[in-house]
């Protein structure tokens, strides 16, 4: 199959990381904390690679949309498997008014050029948890979408989906070219040891500006104000019911 | 003799450093325990010997591996999914 796979990876705080809102309350502190591939990425990568190397696809392409350091999240991607990386650069003010619409403008621009015949993207960012990128993405290539996958199957020239859903699983068949969204049960992503990062060195990572794929990284939100979620209070504890109704009348809630 | 094993050996200690870095204790906890792991080893001359250890430490290398995307699954499924899934 000549099917070229794009995927979206970005670069967000470790999973692991205790966050920190910053001082002027406009963000959390990023400057010197650890980042990473976000969880979800790894597993859309995962699957990427797995479609390759069972031959259903010839080439993986990882994309990354931001400052320098972004670079390292696309070698890690090239480490696990992808063939080559594309960082759209996007540095500064833009960068942190940088959101799902913005991202899915980039990514669809990408598609045309790249003539990608599926993107997968992970479902969510752990940072900002939008679970938009991916919709979006479909909607602006009029693509259709298989979201919260679970498994993926190429059948022909259709992609079989198992979504995970609230009432339980819900399978669906959509035509290729399709935009595929990761959820955490599609597979086990592997890691990108030393030797793998050695050898992905010489894989190549193309450089690209938003404006050259035509696209107006301007955000149309604000961040008025970021703040931590309020603290837990301690519980109390009472002996017997009537203790209880008399605390929660005291409480005012009864 | 023991030359070509003792690239081997090298190249394993950089890998477990590597992975050293996302250790749950702190990097520092883990390259101390580390060296002292090798430095235990240090005298070994036995070319079967060192084969042994270098299997042992590409195992200690998988169960790093499970540890680290267990960590993640299950920090994952805590922070997104409902307590029945």
């Amino acid at each position: 199959m000549s099917a070229r796979v794009l995927v979206g990876v970005k670069r967000v705080i470790d999973y692991a990381v205790k966050i920190r809102v910053k001082p002027d309350h406009t963000g959390v502190v990023t400057d010197g904390v650890k980042h990473s591939m976000n969880p979800f990425c790894e597993i859309a990568v995962e699957e990427a690679v797995k479609l390759k190397e069972k031959k259903l696809v010839k080439e993986v392409v990882a994309v990354s949309c931001g400052p320098q350091q972004v670079q390292e999240t696309i070698r890690t991607a090239l480490a696990m498997g992808a063939d080559r990386g594309i960082h759209v650069e996007v540095s500064g003010k833009d960068y942190e008014t940088l959101g799902p619409l913005q991202v899915s403008k980039i990514l669809a621009a990408l598609a045309k050029k790249e003539q990608a015949d599926l993107i997968i993207l992970g479902k969510q960012a752990i940072d900002d948890d939008c679970n938009q990128t991916g919709q979006m993405t479909a909607a602006l290539l009029d693509w259709p979408q298989g979201t919260f996958a679970s498994e993926v199957n190429i059948e022909a020239d259709k992609l079989k989906v198992v979504r995970e859903v609230d009432g339980g699983l819900e399978t669906i068949k959509i035509k290729l070219p399709a935009v595929v969204t990761a959820d955490l049960r599609l597979n086990t992503p592997r890691y990108a040891t030393l030797p793998n990062i050695m050898k992905a060195k010489k894989k190549k990572i193309a450089n690209v500006k938003p404006a050259d794929l035509g696209v107006d990284v301007s955000s149309r939100l604000e961040v008025l104000k970021v703040d931590e979620p309020p603290q837990r209070q301690g519980g109390v504890k009472v002996e017997t019911v009537n203790d209880l109704v008399r605390k929660l009348k005291e409480a005012g809630r009864i | 003799m023991s030359n070509p094993l003792r690239g081997e050996v090298i190249r394993l200690y950089k890998n477990l450093l590597y992975l050293g870095r996302e250790y749950p204790k702190g990097t520092t906890y883990f390259r101390e325990r580390l060296k002292a792991a090798f430095m235990k080893n240090k005298d070994v001359t036995d070319p079967e010997k060192i084969k042994k250890l270098v299997d042992r430490g590409e195992f200690v290398i998988k169960e790093l591996e499970a540890l680290y995307f267990l960590r993640k699954y299950r920090a994952m499924k805590r922070h997104y999914y409902e307590p029945e899934h």
